[in-house]
């Protein structure tokens, strides 16, 4: 096509959150690199995370990295790959140093270290007390990070692409080409020819009603990949948080927990000490999540209704600290220090001032454990014998190493990020050296293209909004934090009619300018297609482990189920699932107890 | 409760000069944000108005627009501050001001960007970090000398409400200086007399009329006047 423009660079890293950011380093010291993302970089979701980044500096109090393995390992019901955990873990402890090198302004301990707080799952092995390995900056950790790192990048002069966004993928059998943009300023397609891409588009919590997610996150890179043939890796494995903001979804840090912290139900208890009689609130989010949801159905939610009470008053905080024999106490003080962003929110959205009320919550969908499947390099794996699509990449939350497993441990998210998106970068500059370009096929924007065709020009009378509405409601009621096979066997069934409604989908905006109707169209189809994803690889899970939750089968069944869920798209709503073995290592699966 | 949302409109491919697009919303909740608003207009009444959001929830800082004659973002900004208390609303949202209009709320950041770039907003120091390996050192008390201008989100409210950005473009602005200030008052960083150099030149600081458009703008609370201030004082006096 005459008017598509073409560029050329070693590699094209989409997405410009934390781990994106973080490759870009990496790989623009032995590459030519470009960054491309649907955003201003610092619009990236990465800058929502509040309360730290998980690392086993032991600054205040004795930690270790093998600790934080175990727990990350027990976190993730033991899915997690320990292989690439151990690195995770390891890896940490320098990444987070290196963050500190580029100016990142972690809050800090009295004798100068970079201060640390208690997280959700977070333990001393040893004690099974909670530990502090949350590294943070106030509130706001992951704003800090998203900010260093593009600052470093400017400082490297890295070559951004701002409000380009990725529409396709050009793969050629087992080689990659590059990728298809539209640039949104101008609604003009372009094609950056590369001989490696990397994927760091984030999560797709959009697929439900109440989430944490930015209105961005719509797994454009995950549906991407899905569509060129890569499979999507235990994509059952969603993690609702157990403290949004009621109804909004917003998220509440369990940092709120870390500092003393308790949820409350309606009765006026403290109802943790019964899921998780040892470290009650802080126990993993999965954990923490079921037992709201227990608590409402038990008509324990405030005033009955279905949401309960995170209390950080110091009244209330102090009093379960006494009660429990810990000699801390907290101040009113201390809560506008280390939770400002959070006082905020509650004060702006709900009239809520925390340090005099109890803050109302419910779970939300917050984070994808499962993506597209890599190995500890990024490098994109195309079955269960990981054969390797070289030149293909994906880091952050996109991916799927696996550290998480069936649950995310609270910071491992931004630790992923950077551990890996440096990873990925390092080896993606390693591949481009070596590899050569290949050349693009004839008409490699033509597909896409005709698509958003398609769209733009579609007669049909399905409104947007409407099969969006319908796609988050039917997976907030049918694949959530319970569910079983009636359930999501229902909301199968309802995503294919929505896949055939979104083929109705028009737009009224038929202009080149910034059209972002046509491309919140676009992106409604990728959410629809993960949305099946998810679906479907749920309904095939029968045993219940970590944030997949089957009531119909309540056991965690390593028998038979201590295995990776890969699912290829075969066709249109068509998909076939295979199994990748669990990598285990030094820590045998165990009942999972807190 | 009723709402009249009267929203600047302009789409380059159609129209010679901007107008105003009148949306009436009959049930919207004094709970609802602006942003809300804007939403359903754009999903239930008009798809071609375009406007830039993201996280919704203030941290993102894409949704800079001039409500009610100040600027604010709209997911921050909930329906029940503006009502007139007779049970309705009428609310006004226009782009930002001083940044070209390239279609509806969006302007072209570019210009305000190339302001950030230049006061070089990166840590820089060439020093050998400590040789165990570890972290730098910073005492608390250093940490929180410049914690306040760390809460940037590059939102750009604060730069496009300053009556001197109106009356010179080349003034780097509020939001630049923020961002000098975070690494000029961080005892880590050793890169200030590069940065006084660029806000202590003929576009930087002195633009400053102290007239608290960016504090009252920030949606972030950072003291921004007071953040100037502090820089001019270093110019003035050379000390930190």
């Amino acid at each position: 096509m005459a008017n598509v423009k073409t560029h050329t660079f070693d590699a094209v890293i989409v997405g410009a959150g934390g781990a994106g950011l973080m490759a870009a380093l990496y790989a623009s010291k032995n590459a030519n690199v470009a960054v491309l993302s649907k955003l201003y970089p610092t619009r990236s979701h990465t800058g929502a995370a509040q309360g730290g980044v998980g690392a086993a500096l032991g600054n205040m109090e004795e930690d270790r990295w093998e600790w934080h393995a175990f727990d990350t390992v027990k976190g993730s019901d033991y899915l997690a790959d320990q292989d690439a955990v151990d690195i995770l873990c390891q890896d940490a402890i320098e990444v987070v140093i290196e963050l500190e090198h580029m100016g990142l302004p972690f809050d800090r301990f009295p004798n100068g270290r970079i201060s640390q707080r208690r997280f959700g799952g977070h333990t001393n092995n040893e004690t099974k007390k909670p530990v502090m390995r949350a590294c943070h900056a106030a509130d706001r950790t992951g704003h800090m990070i998203l900010q260093t790192l593009y600052q470093q990048c400017i400082k490297q002069k890295v070559n951004f692409f701002d409000e380009f966004h990725v529409v396709d993928l050009i793969r050629v059998g087992d080689s990659i080409r590059g990728v298809v943009a539209i640039e949104i300023a101008t609604g003009e397609f372009h094609i950056f020819h590369s001989k490696a891409v990397m994927f760091a588009t984030g999560g797709w919590g959009r697929c439900w009603q109440v989430t944490s997610n930015a209105h961005s996150l719509t797994g454009d890179g995950a549906a991407i990949c899905l569509r060129r043939g890569i499979p999507m890796q235990d994509m059952e494995f969603f993690q609702f948080h157990p403290t949004g903001i009621f109804k909004l979804g917003i998220l509440i840090t369990e940092g709120v927990r870390g500092e003393g912290g308790v949820l409350i139900n309606g009765k006026g208890e403290r109802f943790m000490e019964k899921y998780a009689p040892t470290i009650k609130d802080l126990a993993s989010r999965d954990v923490v999540s079921r037992a709201i949801y227990l608590e409402i159905q038990a008509g324990n939610g405030i005033d009955g209704k279905n949401y309960v009470h995170l209390d950080i008053r110091p009244e209330t905080v102090n009093h379960y600290f006494a009660k429990d024999g810990e000699t801390r106490r907290i101040t009113r003080e201390d809560i506008e220090a280390k939770l400002p962003d959070i006082a905020d929110f509650t004060r702006t959205y709900l009239g809520v001032d925390p340090v005099k009320d109890p803050m109302p919550i419910q779970p939300t969908a917050h984070y994808a454990m499962g993506g597209i499947p890599t190995d500890v390099e990024g490098r994109v794996i195309l079955d269960a014998a990981k054969k390797v699509l070289p030149g293909l990449y994906a880091a952050g939350e996109a991916a799927c190493v696996s550290v998480h497993g069936a649950n995310r441990l609270g910071t491992n998210s931004l630790t992923d990020l950077v551990v890996f998106g440096r990873r990925a970068g390092k080896d993606m500059a390693a591949f481009c050296q070596q590899a050569n370009l290949l050349p693009l096929p004839a008409n490699a924007a033509d597909e896409v293209i005709a698509e958003f065709e398609r769209i733009r020009h579609n007669q049909g009378s399905a409104k947007m909004f409407e099969v969006r509405n319908r796609m988050q409601t039917t997976m907030t009621e049918g694949v959530s934090v319970f569910r079983t096979k009636e359930t999501v066997s229902a909301s199968i069934a309802e995503l294919k009619k929505l896949r055939v409604a979104y083929q109705d989908v028009g737009v009224q905006d038929k202009g080149k300018v910034f059209n972002s109707e046509l491309l919140e169209a676009w992106e409604l189809g990728c959410l629809l297609e993960l949305a099946e994803v998810t679906a479907v690889s749920a309904l095939t899970r029968q045993e219940s482990r970590g944030g997949h939750a089957r009531d119909d089968f309540p056991d965690r069944d390593d028998v038979n189920w201590l295995k990776h869920t890969l699912c290829h798209k075969v066709g249109e709503g068509e998909y076939k699932l295979d199994y990748k073995p669990v990598t285990l290592g030094r820590y045998e699966p165990k009942p999972r107890v807190y | 409760m009723q709402v009249n949302l009267r929203i600047r409109r302009f789409n380059p491919e159609k129209d010679q000069k901007a107008w105003w697009g009148e949306y009436t919303l009959s049930d919207a909740l004094p709970t609802d944000t602006v942003l809300d608003l804007l939403h359903r207009v754009k999903w239930e009444m008009d798809g071609t108005l375009a406007l830039r959001r993201s996280c919704a929830h203030g941290v993102c800082g894409s949704d800079a627009v001039r409500i009610n004659g100040a600027n604010a973002l709209a997911c921050k900004t909930l329906v029940q501050r503006l009502s007139g208390g007779n049970g309705s609303a009428t609310i006004q949202v226009e782009p930002i001001l001083g940044l070209r209009v390239i279609k509806d709320l969006i302007v072209d950041m570019e210009p305000f960007m190339e302001h950030y770039r230049s006061v070089l907003p990166y840590f820089i120091n060439d020093s050998p970090p400590p040789a165990d390996g570890r972290e730098r050192l910073q005492s608390a008390e250093d940490r929180a000398r410049f914690d306040d201008t760390t809460k940037c989100i590059l939102c750009a409210c604060c730069t496009t409400s300053c009556p001197s950005f109106w009356a010179n473009e080349k003034y780097v602005g509020p939001a630049a200086i923020v961002q000098a200030h975070r690494f000029i008052y961080d005892s880590r960083d050793e890169g200030a007399a590069e940065r006084l150099a660029v806000v202590g030149d003929t576009f930087g600081v002195w633009r400053c009329r102290t007239n608290f458009n960016c504090t009252s703008a920030c949606p972030r609370d950072i003291e921004v006047t007071k953040a100037i201030a502090e820089v001019k004082k270093v110019l003035a006096t050379g000390e930190i």
